[in-house]
């Protein structure tokens, strides 16, 4: 379903992806574990159309993401690392706008903007303007948005930062039940690895841009000889703690919440 | 189509949702209308030119329109740092549509933003000729708003965040406004200013708007319907353009 080959990707002269290559089948789960900065991110926007490669190739179901961008997009859905709601609108019409812009017919939409909202305990705020729900909130109904139309590759950029327990588990049943049910292939990136233990069918290892190991959960522990998945990643990537420097929207939202802080 | 719908939708929705952005935007142009229709009234008058309120009144209408739709335009910026766009840019949707929906609900807006200076001006004392002016005074505004939209997306694809934004209202929205003949009639003036003038958009907008609503104009009003339509599609090009090479 996914297939990448050699791929690369630099930005001026840092190269944050450098020469990954691995493939996830149809109806897989997937994770893709590494530090902070280790290259995750990068690799999941140029899957997902919004970055170009420096170099390598990209197939998913088949298309090339640089050619086919519609066809592409018209496959996928995705859980952003970083908010991408518009607080503006209210969580219902958040539903709505993603709804419309991936062709949910109507009636379905609704349907099943209902039921992603009771499941994400959202419903009963509904009608209340994004930017005052707490940072929980926003996250559980960014999932559920995701989950809106039924796409047949599914991306979540770690999904579960700044979720509690119940959140987590509800998300990863769901995850596990569309997975099922529906045939959905997943690939997903989390700091957490007993969840990436739990619930990936394979796992990807990254570190400075490398692909440094892949495989089953099993085969890693047993790679790296070690009876965790935390421990066998701390093995892999080592225990240097590892900075991303802030960039321009990190201090742009910074500057936000000061203004709002101080108007309130 | 459905998809430019939503979000021509979305922008008049966060419009209408922040009132007190409405009122504060409408400060400056009310500033300019009653201080300096007031205050250089007499002086405009002495010189000949008849009322200085009734000479302002389009220009302050022209300022509206061209501060509010090419700050939507920017609004792209924002959605960039705070994600929503990014929403929009891997939905299976071509990012023309998506432009047009924004530039569209973006120009609407500054029509409304427009529609209500021009009350402020009729409450002042500004008097059209005829009450037919109004509509197509409003047909210059949506030209203005749509010119002016185009721009911003055009301008808010190419920068990265919004420490250009300064640098684009003093360099670029600042000399819009002022040389394009708002403020102070056209004719007359030194040679190179009134070049410079000639070059900007805005001029014919509000030129135009003068000669339906007041009967005087610098330019001949069909120059100015084809300056603004010229003008407008380029900059509705480049927009799309510029939008459609987006990377995050």
């Amino acid at each position: 379903m996914i297939r990448v080959q050699n791929l690369v990707k630099s930005f001026g002269s840092f190269t944050a992806v450098n020469d990954i290559s691995f493939e996830v089948a149809e109806g897989e789960i997937f994770a893709f574990l590494g530090p902070n900065g280790a290259g995750k991110t990068t690799t999941i926007k140029m899957l997902t159309t919004l970055l170009h490669p420096t170099s390598g190739s990209i197939r998913l179901d088949g298309l090339d993401p640089r050619t086919h961008q519609n066809e592409v997009r018209k496959r996928f859905g995705i859980v952003f690392q970083d908010p991408s709601l518009d607080g503006d609108l209210t969580a219902w019409e958040n539903m709505e706008v993603h709804g419309v812009l991936y062709h949910v017919p109507r009636k379905v939409g609704r349907a099943r903007s209902e039921e992603l909202l009771k499941l994400f305990e959202l419903w009963d705020r509904r009608n209340e303007q994004v930017k005052k729900f707490s940072g929980g909130m926003k996250r559980r109904l960014e999932i559920a948005r995701g989950f809106l139309h039924t796409p047949k590759i599914l991306f979540l950029d770690e999904p579960t930062l700044g979720l509690d327990p119940q959140s987590r588990n509800q998300l990863w049943s769901h995850v596990k039940r569309v997975n099922e049910a529906e045939r959905v292939t997943v690939f997903l990136t989390t700091h957490y690895m007993d969840e990436a233990d739990r619930v990936a069918h394979r796992i990807g290892v990254i570190d400075h841009g490398k692909l440094v190991a892949q495989g089953t959960p099993q085969a890693i522990k047993d790679q790296t000889g070690t009876a965790n998945l935390e421990d066998a990643f701390l093995a892999l990537t080592g225990s240097t703690i590892r900075d991303e420097s802030a960039n321009s929207t990190d201090q742009m939202r910074q500057f936000a919440k000061m203004w709002s802080g101080g108007r309130r | 189509m459905s998809a430019i719908y939503i979000l021509w939708l979305r922008e008049l929705k966060r419009y209408v949702r922040s009132r007190s952005q409405v009122v504060a935007s409408l400060g400056q142009p009310m500033l300019y209308l009653l201080v300096l229709g007031f205050g250089l009234g007499p002086v405009f008058q002495r010189a000949g030119n008849g009322s200085y309120l009734q000479f302002v009144g389009p220009g302050v209408i022209g300022m509206t329109v061209l501060f509010s739709s090419i700050f939507s335009g920017l609004g792209l910026l924002w959605d960039r740092q705070f994600g929503f766009l990014k929403e929009t840019l891997v939905a299976p949707v071509s990012r023309l549509q998506i432009m047009i929906g924004r530039t569209l609900g973006g120009a609407t807006v500054a029509v409304i933003q427009g529609l209500l200076v021009t009350a402020i001006c009729f409450l002042a004392g500004f008097r059209t000729q005829h009450l037919v002016a109004v509509p197509m005074a409003i047909g210059f505004m949506v030209a203005i708003a749509l010119v002016f939209a185009a721009l911003g997306v055009a301008i808010g694809s190419s920068l990265q965040d919004m420490q250009g934004f300064q640098l684009i209202m003093n360099f670029l929205v600042m000399p819009i406004y002022f040389l394009s003949g708002a403020l102070f009639p056209l004719t007359g003036l030194p040679k190179l200013l009134a070049f410079v003038t000639r070059l900007d958009p805005l001029s014919y907008g509000i030129d135009g708007m003068r000669s339906v609503l007041l009967g005087r104009s610098a330019f001949n009003p069909l120059i100015d319907v084809s300056v603004l339509a010229a003008v407008g599609s380029v900059l509705l090009v480049v927009g799309a353009y510029r939008f459609s090479k987006i990377e995050i």
